[in-house]
């Protein structure tokens, strides 16, 4: 059980999703921790590469490494040689030649983090979300929180609602959680799903109420405001209406249902302000903080530490 | 010094001229067929090639090639361009107009042509249908003709504007040339970059949908019998533009059309790994397609098999799937990707094969070729049908290697070809 990188959740195992999982939970204490610090990644270096703009992903990432001691080098899309036009090859071919450890990369086109995985062939790269393909680390985020929520992932009826068609946090979501036993449901307009999506290992709904009934999980899929310019909805008002998650819309959700969102919330859109800060339901703060677990999970499994972590 | 070759006991296929069967071919130092029958005589100063289980047929004409000239000839040039045309079997290419600059002009058809005429294929071109490929003014086509093009063509920038398509359907039939149609609605299209469906859905790839293709072909041949245009429809690639041709045929249409052997070869499921090489356009589709334009293939719907020829260089290749051009490698593996996939299994006869890669391509282009006449140019082309290859993109004669296929088992390989009587 061992990979080079982690490019996506549909080729994992369950058994190596499980491990993820598990050691993400043994990790947890150390965030919670007063002294977050471990010297589980001494002496070794994590190079993230977001040629796109994020907040907590990176933040997210960088944390991880440092809380194990590992030495980080941040490289957005301005300060990276990118912007005076050097390809991925050549830029991974030179971080490599520094001797960096490990690679994290955010890229706004799908399969950059395949690509850039060539040019390493001995290096780990981790995917932190390309393009509308995958964004694995957060589909193990929104498992482990599930999993800690209910106890379980097995048989666990799961909603992904939104833009569907433009989701990465969906896919690796719908991978993720088939692959441990879950029953994924998508619910979106026509316009946001994408081709042939019944295909995949889910049942499709465009109707917000019938798609809810039952849930165990519902995972709410920001929308991006500008995509009404492209006739992908008529108008905020009207998706708000049709497909925006509020608490009466839960109604026919299981009594115990939990709301994820891998954020940033547009409030009052996709995701009702009340539900959103309900505690009782929505575990969206939770999320943030598995992140840094799975963040360290992954990078210890990748970078090959043999060192006990404590 | 010129020379007379005598191709001894091969099976010369030539269904132009009815012909099929065990005979020899005399070439004369002429550069001209001398002769075609059974056991011919050779002089003393005659080459005897031995082609014994080999086909002799007209020269093969691929009539659908970027040849790169002018402008981008780091990916290709008319000596690159041609020799991986005879490497390949083909004496005889039609270039493409989507060049920097395009082919808008008399002066870059009459360079094309004069580079060619000492190159190892025959080289026709096609014309731009408008400056600049800008799609708003159209060329100067008599003049164009008057230098030497073939026909007026739009392929990669196919003209979105059907007032605009009218006038210059309109204006080539009064040239009596035809309109070589890359068929797309860009609209449709949009950003794409592979087949809209299920391996799109799962790569995260924006997708090219079917209708923006049969949207473009079923207004293409409308304005064909608008116009009474001669109307020639690039790489089919779905199951629903075999059937709209089909149909149109019925009707009368004045329209032919091509298929890429890539297309009955390869689907979508190619681009799986991010791989560019097979980013093409229009791109890998389903089984669905490849079984309807084998079909089409079979029943005459399709009436020709060109390669889509688009060299490019590595460093654009290897690139995010959605930076890297669009455009696969054609020449040297189509033969055997036809014998392979089509010839084999039963579905063509190499008669049918000779048909669609030398007659039918001869017959659009209004060019010379596609039979085997006594006292014309000697343009032929000798195959072996049953020999057993890997291919290997080290070994192209191309300048590029975008090529999914290295690696590739085929059966089928061009042993050798004459341009003019010239051995290439």
């Amino acid at each position: 059980m061992k990979r080079k990188d982690l490019l996506d959740l549909q080729s994992l195992t369950a058994e190596e999703i499980t491990y993820l999982l598990d050691t993400a939970d043994s990790f947890r204490g150390i965030v919670a921790r007063s002294v977050k610090k471990v010297p589980t990644l001494r002496g070794k270096s994590v190079a993230t590469l977001f040629f796109e703009a994020s907040t907590r992903t990176r933040t997210s990432f960088e944390a991880a490494a440092k809380i194990m001691s590992a030495d980080t080098y941040s490289l957005t899309g301005t300060t990276s040689s990118a912007v005076k036009g050097e390809s991925l090859k050549d830029t991974m071919l030179t971080l490599d030649a520094m001797g960096i450890d490990a690679f994290v990369i955010r890229h706004p086109l799908s399969g950059a983090a395949h690509l850039a995985a060539k040019y390493v062939p001995n290096k780990p790269v981790i995917n932190a979300g390309d393009g509308t393909h995958e964004h694995p680390t957060q589909g193990l985020l929104d498992l482990l929180t599930i999993r800690q929520v209910k106890g379980r992932l097995e048989g666990l009826n799961v909603v992904i609602v939104g833009d569907i068609l433009h989701s990465r946090v969906a896919r690796s979501n719908i991978w993720g959680l088939h692959t441990m036993g879950a029953n994924v449901r998508l619910v979106a307009p026509p316009t946001l799903l994408p081709a042939d999506a019944e295909q995949l290992p889910v049942e499709v709904f465009t109707s917000l109420e019938a798609g809810l009934q039952g849930a165990d999980v519902v995972n709410i899929l920001r929308i991006q405001l500008e995509r009404q310019d492209s006739a992908f909805f008529p108008s905020v008002r009207e998706y708000a209406r049709l497909f925006g998650v509020s608490k009466a819309k839960l109604s026919g959700a299981a009594p115990d249902v939990t709301v994820l969102h891998p954020g940033p919330m547009n409030r009052g859109v996709e995701i009702a302000s009340a539900l959103a800060d309900d505690s009782e339901i929505a575990v969206i703060t939770e999320q943030v903080t598995n992140g840094v677990a799975v963040r360290m999970a992954v990078l210890f499994w990748l970078m090959g530490a043999t060192s006990s972590v404590a | 010094m010129k020379t007379s070759y005598l191709l001894k006991n091969g099976r010369v296929i030539d269904p132009a001229n009815d012909q099929d069967g065990i005979a020899d071919v005399l070439i004369g130092v002429d550069g001209l067929i001398a002769q075609i029958g059974p056991n011919l005589t050779a002089g003393s100063e005659t080459t005897i090639v031995d082609c014994a289980g080999k086909v002799v047929c007209p020269g093969l004409i691929d009539m659908h090639v970027h040849l790169r000239v002018p402008g981008q000839e780091y990916k290709e040039d008319v000596a690159s361009g041609t020799a991986a045309a005879a490497n390949g079997g083909f004496t005889a290419i039609s270039c493409q107009p989507n060049t920097s600059p395009p082919i808008d002009h008399a002066s870059i058809v009459k360079d094309i042509l004069a580079q060619a005429a000492t190159a190892s294929a025959r080289v026709h071109v096609v014309g731009a249908v408008s400056k600049g490929l800008q799609n708003t003014e159209l060329t100067e086509m008599a003049d164009l003709k008057d230098a030497g093009i073939v026909g007026i063509g739009d392929d990669a920038y196919p003209v979105g504007n059907s007032a605009f398509l009218r006038r210059a359907m309109e204006y080539c039939s009064m040239l009596d040339l035809p309109y070589i149609a890359h068929c797309e609605d860009k609209d449709l299209t949009g950003d794409g970059v592979m087949n809209e469906g299920y391996v799109s859905t799962v790569l995260g790839l924006k997708g090219i949908p079917r209708s923006a293709e049969n949207i473009g072909t079923a207004r293409n041949i409308l304005l064909a019998m608008t116009t009474g245009c001669r109307l020639h429809i690039l790489h089919v690639s779905t199951k629903e533009s075999v059937e709209i041709i089909r149909h149109a045929k019925k009707f009368g249409a004045p329209i032919t059309a091509e298929t890429c052997p890539q297309y009955v070869a390869l689907t979508d499921e190619a681009c799986y790994d991010y791989n560019t090489n097979a980013k093409m356009s229009p791109p890998l589709r389903t089984k669905a397609d490849q079984e309807a334009i084998v079909e089409g293939l079979k029943d005459g719907t399709i009436d020709a098999i060109a390669t889509d020829h688009a060299p490019h260089a590595p460093h654009e290749k290897e690139q995010e799937f959605a930076r890297a051009p669009f455009g696969m490698l054609g020449l040297e593996t189509s033969l055997g990707l036809v014998i392979t996939h089509l010839v084999k299994p039963g579905v063509l006869t190499l008669t049918q094969l000779v048909e669609k890669m030398s007659v039918a391509p001869a017959k659009i282009l209004g060019v010379s070729g596609g039979r085997l006449t006594i006292g014309q140019p000697a343009d032929v082309t000798v195959f072996d049908p049953d020999l057993e290859w890997t291919v290997d993109i080290s070994v192209f004669k191309s300048k590029s290697r975008n090529s999914v296929l290295d690696g590739v088992s085929l059966t089928g390989k061009a042993i050798t070809t004459f341009v003019g009587g010239r051995k290439i």
